[in-house]
C-alpha cells in the first residue's frame, strides 16, 4: 500500500492495521519472533533498515515482511513501548517460550574487556547486565543469528584500533563463549535495507543458508560476491585515463584513495536510500565500509593503498 | 519512605540510558541519569589522518550522523584554513536540514508518541507503561495510524539528505573544504518533490498532533522545566564568514540566561568529571581533555562528562534554539511561529520550559527550517565549484561548533605530524544528560526530573515523558560506560 500525500489522505487507523487484523485470522501465516538488540552501535543500522522500501517499514514491523510470514519484535529497544524490566523481561520471555525458534538480531559490536563491563544494557538487582551476558543468554537458542551491520559482523569501527573496549563481531564472540548457533553477516556500515530483507527472506523462505551460498565471511553471496569496482559507473573515466586529483572533481577517484577495487558488494547496482544516489554516484570514495578489515584496513580512507 | 524508582534500560531513546530517582511523597526528590556505553572514540582518532576524522565521527551516531560530519567538516575547514565555495556551503545546509526534519519526525512520532497516545495490542506496541493516557480513543488511533505514516515520510526526508551526500545514514560526499557531489539539476527536482511532500505533513499533520496533545496534556507545560539556561552554536551558514563567531546563520549562536540574550564565548567551555568515569582532575576545556577510563572511581556513577559553560549547566536542543532565536527576534521566522502557537494554546513564554515545550519547539523549527530550504535549494550554481582543495599542515588546531538536531554540538582536533594528535568531541546529549558536577549541580535533565509527579513508583510514566522531551542521543554521547556501584544517594533524601 502506498501512502498518499498527507493533505489529501490521513489514513485512518483500521486501515492502517487492517492487513494485519486479517492476517492474524488466518492460520496460513507463519510466525517469527525476534529479539533485536543493539550492543557497541551508532544505531545507524536500525536507522538504516527502517529505510526499506519493499516490502515497507511498515510491513516489515506491524504486518508481513513476506505475504505469509510475520515478525514479531519482541524487543527493540529503539521502537518498542516498554521500558526498563518491562522491556529486557520480554527478551528473556521471548528466548524462554520459543527456544530454537526465534532469530536474534544482533547490531553492534560486543565490548569484551574486563568481563563487558564497558557495554550494559539493564540491570537485575541493582546490577548492571553486560552486553557479554546478553549474548551469553540469548545466543544459544536463537534459531539463527543475524549479525546486521559491519561492527556486528567483524567489530568494524566499535573494534577499530586501539580497540579501547576490546570490542568484537558476533562469530568471535560465540567462539569466545563457545555457542554454536548459525550466523549470518549483513555487514555495510550501515547495513542496506535490501542486504538486510533479502538475507531475513532468504532464512525465510528456504532456511538457513548452506555455506556455498555465503562467502568466506560469512555473508550471502547474493549480495557480496563482487566487489564494487568491478560494477563501477566511473569504469568508464578509468578506461579514458580520467582522474581525480581532488575532492570534487570528476574522475575515476583511485587517486582519491577509492577503495572500491577491495570492497564487496553490489552498491553500484543497487544504490541506496531508495536508489537516489551512492557513494560513486556523489564523487565520494567509497572507503570499503562491507568489509572485515573497515576502517583499519582501509586508513587513511582517502589514500591509495 | 523516600523510594527508589530505577529505569534502566530507558527504551525508545537512541542508544543506552538508565535513570534513578528517589521519589519521596509522590514527588522526585533526587535524580541520576546515567550512560551505559563507552565507546572510546576519542582513543580511536588519535593517530589517524586528520581527513577521515570526517567519516569516522559520524559513527558515533546513526541518527545525526550529518551533524557530526559537519562540525567536523568545519572543525577541519577551521584547522586547515579552508572556506567552502557558496556550492559547498549550500549544499552541506541543505544535507543537514533534511536530517533536521528526519530527526525531529522521527523522535515525535516513534520515540515520544507512544507516551501520549495508546498504541494497539501487539508487540512493540505491548508491553508498555499504563500510563495516564487521556487522548479520545479515535485521536489516539490517528496518532498511531500517523506513526505509520512518518514511517514512510521520513524516509523521503532522509533520501534528501542522500541526494546530496550519497547515502545515508552516514555522509559520504561530505569533506573538508566543501562537498564532492556535482549539483545537476536532476538532484535539485528530486529534492524539491520530497520536500514539497514533507512540508505539507509537517503543517497538516505533525504540527496539529503536536498540539493536540500539547492542549490535552495541559500539565506537562509545567513540568520538566529544567535548567532554564540556554546554549545554542547556531546552525546553517549563510554567508562564508571564516570566523564563526561573526558568521550569520539561519539558526544563530547564542545563549539565553534569565530571559535575556547572551554571546558564546567558546573560551569558556569546561567538562568537569567528578562524578564521571574518568581520572579526576580540574574542569578542562574540551581542546585541552583528555579521555582517561577509570572505571572504579568512587563517587562517579554515568560515562558521560559534565560540560559546562562559566561552571554552570545549560540547556541545549530545539528548545534553546527557540529561546536564544526568538529573543531580539534573532529568527523572526521562528519567533512568529513560537507566539502563534503560545497563543492558540493559551501559554505563556515561560510554559516553553517544559516536556511540552520542547515537543513545541521541535516541531515549529522543523516547519520553519523546511519553508527556508525550499529556497535554499534553488540558490544552487550549476557548473560552480563545490570544494575548495586542501594541503595539510604538519601542525594544526581547529574548532568545529554547529548545533545538531539535538543541540549544541562542538568538535576540537589538534593535529601533529600530519596526524591527529588529539580529538574532543562534545555533543548535544553530554550536555543535557550530563551527571553532577564538582559543585554538585545536577545536570540539565536531572533537574528536570526534581519535582516531578510520581503517584505509583512501579508505574513512573512522568519520569520516561520529561526524559525523552530531551531526545536524548547516547550513542552520540561518546563518554559513557557503565553505571557500576550505582552510588544513589541515599544521604540527599530529605
Ligand atoms: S571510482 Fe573506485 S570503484 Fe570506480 S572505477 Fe575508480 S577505483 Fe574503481
Ligand atoms: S560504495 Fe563502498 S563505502 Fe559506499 S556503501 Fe558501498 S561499500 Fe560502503
Amino acid at each position: 500500500m502506498r501512502w498518499a500525500s498527507a493533505a489529501t489522505a490521513l489514513t485512518p487507523f483500521h486501515e492502517a492495521f487492517l492487513p494485519r487484523l486479517g492476517a492474524a485470522l488466518a492460520d496460513a501465516v507463519k510466525e517469527y519472533p525476534i529479539i533485536w538488540m543493539q550492543h557497541s552501535a551508532c544505531s545507524g543500522c536500525s536507522v538504516s533498515v527502517i529505510n526499506t522500501i519493499h516490502p515497507s517499514i511498515k510491513n516489515v514491523i506491524l504486518d508481513q515482511i513476506l505475504p505469509g510470514h510475520q515478525l514479531f519484535l519482541n524487543y527493540h529497544s529503539t521502537l518498542m513501548a516498554a521500558a526498563g524490566h518491562l522491556s529486557t523481561d520480554a527478551a528473556m520471555e521471548t528466548a524462554r517460550k520459543h527456544k530454537g525458534k526465534y532469530v536474534f538480531i544482533v547490531e553492534g559490536a560486543i565490548p569484551t574487556r574486563d568481563g563487558g563491563i564497558d557495554g550494559t544494557l539493564g540491570e537485575e538487582d541493582g546490577k548492571p547486565v553486560t552486553m557479554l551476558e546478553w549474548m551469553r543468554r540469548l545466543a544459544p537458542g536463537a534459531m539463527a543469528i543475524l549479525a546486521v551491520g559491519t561492527c556486528a559482523a567483524y567489530g568494524g569501527i566499535s573494534a577499530a584500533a586501539p580497540n579501547p573496549t576490546e570490542s568484537k563481531g558476533v562469530r568471535d564472540v560465540l567462539r569466545m563463549l563457545s555457542i554454536n548457533v548459525p550466523v549470518i553477516n549483513i555487514p555495510g556500515c550501515p547495513c542496506h535495507p535490501d542486504w538486510f530483507i533479502g538475507t531475513v527472506a532468504r532464512v525465510l523462505l528456504y532456511g538457513i543458508p548452506p555455506a556455498k551460498d555465503l562467502d568466506e565471511h560469512g555473508r550471502l553471496k547474493i549480495y557480496f560476491a563482487k566487489t564494487v569496482h568491478n560494477r563501477c559507473i566511473f569504469r568508464d573515466y578509468l578506461d579514458d585515463g580520467v582522474f581525480a586529483s581532488k575532492f570534487g572533481e570528476v574522475g575515476c577517484m583511485m587517486e582519491l584513495g577509492c577503495k572500491g577495487p577491495f570492497t564487496h558488494a553490489d552498491c553500484p547496482i543497487r544504490q541506496w536510500n531508495s536508489g537516489v544516489n551512492w557513494c560513486i554516484n556523489a564523487s565520494a570514495p567509497c572507503i570499503g565500509c562491507t568489509e572485515p578489515g573497515f576502517p583499519d584496513a582501509h586508513s587513511p580512507l582517502y589514500q591509495r593503498r | 519512605m523516600p523510594q527508589k524508582v530505577i529505569l534502566d534500560p530507558l527504551t525508545r531513546i537512541e542508544g543506552h540510558l538508565g535513570i534513578e530517582a528517589v521519589v519521596d511523597n509522590g514527588r522526585v526528590v533526587d535524580a541520576r541519569c546515567s550512560g551505559t556505553l563507552y565507546r572510546g572514540f576519542e582513543q580511536i582518532l588519535i593517530g589517524r589522518d586528520p581527513l577521515d576524522a570526517v567519516q569516522i565521527t559520524q559513527r558515533f551516531c546513526g541518527v545525526c550522523p550529518a551533524a557530526h560530519a559537519l562540525a567536523s567538516a568545519q572543525c577541519l575547514d577551521n584547522a586547515l584554513g579552508l572556506v567552502p565555495p557558496h556550492n559547498g556551503r549550500v549544499i552541506r545546509n541543505l544535507i543537514q536540514g533534511a536530517n533536521y526534519i528526519q530527526s525531529h519526525i522521527l523522535h515525535f512520532y516513534h520515540l515520544a508518541a507512544l507516551d501520549y497516545a495508546r498504541g494497539p495490542e501487539f508487540p512493540p506496541f505491548i508491553p508498555r507503561f499504563e500510563a495516564d493516557y487521556r487522548l479520545p480513543a479515535k485521536v489516539s488511533q490517528d496518532i498511531v495510524s500517523h506513526y505509520v505514516q512518518a514511517l514512510h515520510i521520513r524516509l523521503k526526508a532522509h533520501e534528501m539528505s542522500a541526494v546530496f551526500s550519497g547515502k545515508m545514514p552516514h555522509c559520504a560526499s561530505v569533506v573538508p573544504g566543501g562537498v564532492t557531489v556535482t549539483p545537476a539539476v536532476d538532484k535539485v527536482t528530486t529534492f524539491l518533490w520530497r520536500l514539497k511532500e514533507l512540508r505539507e505533513f509537517i503543517d497538516n499533520v505533525y504540527i496539529p498532533d503536536v498540539l493536540t496533545i500539547a492542549a490535552v496534556y495541559r500539565d506537562y507545560s509545567e513540568i520538566g522545566r529544567g535548567c532554564r539556561r540556554f546554549l545554542s552554536y547556531g546552525a546553517f551558514d549563510l554567508d562564508s564568514e571564516p570566523d564563526v563567531q561573526k558568521r550569520t546563520r539561519f539558526f544563530q549562536m547564542g545563549r539565553v540566561v534569565d530571559g535575556r540574550r547572551a554571546p558564546v564565548d567558546p573560551g569558556r567551555i569546561t567538562e568537569d568529571v567528578r562524578h564521571a568515569w574518568y581520572r579526576e582532575r580540574p574542569p578542562a576545556h574540551p581542546s585541552r581533555e583528555t579521555t582517561e577510563p577509570d572505571r572504579k572511581k568512587a563517587g562517579g556513577y554515568s560515562w558521560l562528562k559534565a560540560p559546562r559553560y562559566e561552571g554552570l549547566a545549560y540547556e541545549v536542543g530545539p528548545l534553546a534554539r527557540a529561546m536564544v532565536n526568538s529573543a531580539d527576534n534573532a529568527n523572526p521566522a521562528l519567533a512568529k511561529a513560537l507566539d502563534g502557537a503560545l497563543a492558540q494554546l493559551r501559554l505563556r513564554r515561560e510554559n516553553l520550559c517544559s516536556v511540552m515545550g520542547r515537543h513545541l519547539a521541535r516541531a515549529l523549527e522543523t516547519k520553519v527550517l523546511a519553508d527556508a530550504m525550499a529556497d535554499w535549494v534553488l540558490q544552487i550554481k550549476l557548473d560552480e565549484p563545490v570544494a575548495v582543495g586542501h594541503k595539510l599542515p604538519e601542525a594544526a588546531a581547529g574548532m568545529g561548533l554547529w548545533d545538531a538536531p539535538r543541540g549544541a554540538l562542538g568538535h576540537w582536533i589538534s593535529i601533529r605530524n600530519q596526524k591527529i594528535e588529539r580529538y574532543q568531541a562534545v555533543v548535544p546529549t553530554t550536555w543535557n544528560a550530563s551527571p553532577h558536577d564538582g559543585k554538585e549541580q545536577p545536570g540539565p535533565i536531572e533537574e528536570a526530573l526534581l519535582g516531578a509527579p510520581v503517584e505509583d513508583p512501579a508505574n513512573p510514566f512522568a519520569l520516561a515523558r520529561i526524559v525523552r522531551s530531551f531526545d536524548p542521543c547516547i550513542a552520540c554521547a561518546v563518554h559513557l560506560v557503565t553505571p557500576r556501584g550505582r552510588l544513589l544517594a541515599s544521604a540527599r533524601i530529605v
